[in-house]
């Protein structure tokens, strides 16, 4: 182990870490904006300056790597005031309006037909989770006196799932990284360098190569990019509840964390660090499930009627026929008559109770399931 | 998998075959990709261009169920050339001789015709293979469903042995399973033989032990019957009263005409599931389920983790959850099931009976969950199986196998081969996918991938409704040409009803494990005449 000194306490680190990464582990807090764990992204919008000594110029801790005997500050009144200029920057770059700013003619047409969607509390899908907002909180930036830049914005709607409303985007470059070094996609094309140094630059999808994964939502840290799914139902931190499951669909088992407010899933994301996906999801693991609040679910047992039509029935009636049915057809014909079918994307509780009913009950080896298809 | 989706990410070579990972295990494709960026050598067999396939350093684009002549003729180089790991032969297998003697007669330029590619790739690759220890292989679904699809995975298993690649954290065999929970299904004994933990019920001593732990006398010796047998079962009385839990039986087996004629022929049948569907059709009792996130449990997943999966909305009407309705089931029938939740079955009965899950409990599942084996409570889990080629079963057996071709192959009338599988967009019979809002806009209906050399040929252009037919039916379909087809093959999937591939897949089986060849066919492709 190596050691280094941050804000006058000595943390230790390991080789290959930077200090962001060491600071986190300490419980040292450094603001990132852009910084992108696991995709090597970082240093575009240097919220995250410290000061090293001995270093004539402020250093990025998202891409710097811990060194042996560093000795960093992170909350000098420099490093304030340089944190409030750039979000001061970003706020007058684009149409930030969460603090009922009054910025002229400020809201997108999406902004606007958003706002009048039953149930919007506020015009942007982030308020309430956006890093952006809590870095400008944290920093007391004055948000009034901000004069907006003048500008266009472009709106891409085509996406069957996901808005992105440039209007919001700081070109943090977060999604750029999440599709080309992540998911390894390369939809989205990639941009070099610092904020200040890149003219225009705007994420835009080339939907050719998309997976429709949704990486790049899961990573936008502001209300550029936001879940079509969740129109209509807040997205407040404080009323969403996180709850941790593994997807229902192919054999990788993805780590999902469900946003679920009052009993109702409104967005899925993946576990950060998690195994074995290691926070990623594909587009099946973030978008497909909302399968199970269909009006065709099924809600009552069945039973078929002499004219082929199927009976609503209690579940001691149905239970009681099949039990009546499968001892009756035991009896006459042996208890090799039966047979079922156990299902492989179920879980593994319910496969050890059916093939249980089948060998203890029934007395018959005829349980299987549908693992080869 | 013998292995870990985490070995992915530093493998140093990667053999991969019948397995378009980018859109069946999408997220594990992200590994895979990022470690061929890092320098990982990845060589793909499939009959189609794949988007991993365009990754690969050599793409074996095989024809349709010609492995075993392709693996036996890369070890017969291995074997030939003396590029194989002689000390792990000797010290952690058998049988290499009886491998030795069926692969010497595949040569490269005998398997050449067979598998459609040049010998001198075959040879090239052999070499390619032996050059990086350990090298990863995996497959999917490509290897398995053919009539040889056991005969397949032996074949797998016998190249990875040959060159000491099993029992390393960067190496091994590694089935892909597709779906969520295939790996637990089996794990928890719903296979005709095995009970839970993976005790044969024609061993006395499982059973005696299994009678013990239910309470109950005379557990059933006699190894019970696989799906396709109860399905054939159905039509002739062998099988009277059918329980179908949570499959669309209907569109996911091959000939669908004929398992429809066989499900319909059903004295009694019980369909449990979220939805009606086409084989609730059938059903003369429906019994509504608690879906995913509306349960407490478990699923096991390809790499053998165990991960927790929890309630986070309610099921709507009467839906309960499924251990629920087998429970109350057992208990009209005179059975008093103690456990009364997810964990409780899997706390006081499941880890208590499976051996090599004794060490899981839910209290150590709320994190990354535990990869059996896992035998005390202490236990961290098994990343690696066999390890440093110590095998579970002592030593390593090869088991060669010779190449046979499809059940069914392509003749003057069905001239086609039909190769079916998933795509990216939908899941199986779209029960649930088809009921996600975006989805169903990203693949609004099913396709028949076909060359373009094929194409212009008959005179198809992109976009046109075709009619592909196999012996056993018809239907009509969007054509998608694509220069990632070969000439000669047409591949479909299973999503849609209407132009579902099951419509032509054979009813053909692996002697062993029963599984179809869905992935060949024969089928033919025409121009609809108005």
């Amino acid at each position: 182990m190596s050691y280094m000194t941050i804000n006058g306490k000595k943390i230790e680190f390991r080789s290959g870490e930077t200090i962001v990464e060491a600071a986190q582990k300490a419980g040292i807090y450094i603001p990132t904006l852009c910084h992108l764990p696991r995709s090597g992204h970082g240093d575009v919008c240097r919220i995250c300056s410290v000061e090293v000594k001995g270093q004539d110029r402020f250093l990025p801790a998202c891409s710097t790597h811990a060194e042996e005997g560093m000795c960093i500050e992170t909350e000098t009144p420099a490093l304030i005031a340089l944190r409030k200029h750039i979000l001061t920057t970003i706020l007058a770059e684009g149409r930030h309006d969460c603090f009922m700013r009054a910025i002229p003619n400020s809201k997108s047409p999406y902004q606007i037909a958003a706002m009048n969607m039953p149930h919007r509390e506020h015009a942007c899908p982030s308020d309430g989770r956006c890093e952006l907002q809590t870095l400008v909180l944290k920093y007391q930036i004055p948000v009034k006196d901000i004069v907006p830049e003048e500008g266009d914005f472009v709106l891409d709607n085509k996406h069957p799932m996901i808005t992105r409303d440039f209007s919001r985007c700081i070109q943090c470059g977060r999604c750029a990284s999440a599709c080309n070094a992540i998911q390894v996609n390369e939809a989205i094309p990639s941009q070099f360098g610092r904020r200040a140094e890149k003219e225009n630059w705007l994420p835009l999808v080339n939907y050719d190569n998309c997976t429709h994964c949704g990486e790049c939502l899961q990573v936008c840290p502001t209300g550029a990019l936001s879940a079509k799914k969740a129109y209509g139902l807040s997205t407040k931190k404080d009323e969403l509840i996180k709850i941790r499951t593994t997807c229902p669909y192919c054999g990788v088992g993805c780590q999902q964390e469900l946003l679920v407010k009052e009993g109702r899933i409104i967005e899925v994301n993946g576990v950060a660090d998690a195994e074995p996906n290691l926070g990623r999801l594909c587009v099946k693991g973030r978008f497909g499930y909302d399968f199970i609040y269909s009006k065709d679910r099924l809600t009552t047992p069945l039973i078929r009627q002499e004219d082929g039509s199927f009976k609503s029935a209690s579940w001691d009636e149905a239970l009681e026929l099949i039990a009546t049915k499968f001892t009756d057809t035991i009896e006459k014909y042996g208890a090799d008559s039966v047979a079922g079918v156990s299902c492989s994307r179920s879980i593994n509780e319910d496969s050890y109770q059916m093939q249980k009913l089948f060998r203890s009950i029934f007395k018959t080896n005829n349980i299987d399931n549908c693992a080869r298809t | 998998m013998t292995n870990s989706f985490a070995h992915v990410r530093d493998a140093k070579m990667v053999f991969l075959l019948g397995s378009n990972i980018t859109e069946a295990h999408p997220v594990a494709a992200t590994f895979l990709k990022q470690a061929v960026r890092n320098g990982c050598r990845l060589i793909v067999a499939d009959p189609r261009r794949t988007g991993i396939a365009k990754l690969a350093e050599t793409h074996l684009q095989l024809k349709v169920g010609s492995d075993i002549a392709l693996l036996n003729a890369i070890m017969q180089v291995i074997i030939e050339e003396n590029l194989y790991d002689k000390a792990y032969v000797e010290k952690n297998t058998e049988g290499f001789e009886n491998l030795k003697k069926t692969v010497a007669a595949y040569t490269p330029e005998m398997a050449s015709p067979i598998c459609g590619i040049p010998a001198g790739v075959i040879a090239q690759v052999a070499r390619d293979l032996a050059s990086v220890q350990p090298a990863m292989l995996a497959y999917t679904l490509g290897i398995t469903e053919h009539t040889c699809g056991v005969n397949n995975v032996f074949s797998c298993a016998s190249l990875q042995m040959l060159l000491g690649n099993v029992g390393h954290p960067l190496g091994g065999v590694n089935p892909l399973r597709g779906q969520n929970n295939v790996q637990g299904a089996c794990d928890m004994g719903a296979l005709p033989k095995i009970f839970p933990g993976y005790e044969k019920v024609a061993d006395a001593e499982a059973r005696k032990k299994f009678e013990k732990f239910w309470n109950v006398k005379d557990l059933p010796s006699k190894n019970g019957i696989m799906m396709p047998d109860m399905l054939e079962g159905l039509p002739t009385k062998k099988i009277r009263a059918f329980y179908i839990f949570g499959e669309n039986i209907a569109n996911t087996e091959p000939d669908i005409r004929h398992i429809e004629s066989c499900l319909a022929s059903a004295e009694f049948l019980v369909v449990q599931d979220l939805f009606h569907n086409e084989t609730s059709k059938f059903a003369h009792v429906i019994l509504p389920s608690a879906a995913w996130s509306e349960d407490d449990g478990t699923f096991t997943n390809s790499e053998r983790r165990v991960s927790r999966v929890r309630t986070a909305s309610k099921a709507p009407g009467q839906a309960m959850p499924n251990w629920w309705i087998f429970k109350e089931l057992a208990a009209k029938l005179g059975h008093n099931w103690k456990s009364n939740s997810s964990q409780e079955i899997w706390d006081n009965e499941v880890s208590v009976v499976a051996a090599n899950i004794a060490g899981i409990k839910y209290s150590r599942l709320e994190g990354d969950g535990l990869q059996w084996p896992c035998t005390d409570p202490n236990h961290e889990g098994t990343t690696v199986l066999h390890k440093e080629g110590a095998f579970a079963r002592g030593k390593g057996l090869f088991t060669p196998a010779q190449w046979t071709p499809p059940a069914e192959v392509a003749d003057k009338e069905y001239p086609f081969v039909l190769s079916t599988g998933r795509r990216l967009y939908h899941y199986h019979t779209r029960t649930q996918t088809g009921r996600c809002e975006g989805l169903n806009t990203l693949l609004p209906h099913e396709t028949a991938d076909i060359s373009p050399i094929d194409a212009e040929r008959l005179g198809i252009a992109q976009g046109e409704t075709i009619r592909a037919s196999s012996r056993r039916g018809s239907v009509d379909v969007i054509a998608k040409i694509t220069p990632d087809m070969p000439e000669g093959l047409v591949w479909m999937a299973f999503h849609f009803r209407e132009n579902n591939a099951n419509w032509l897949t054979n009813p053909a089986f692996d002697p062993i494990s029963q599984t179809a060849e869905y992935k060949a066919c024969a089928i033919k492709i025409e121009k609809i005449i108005k």
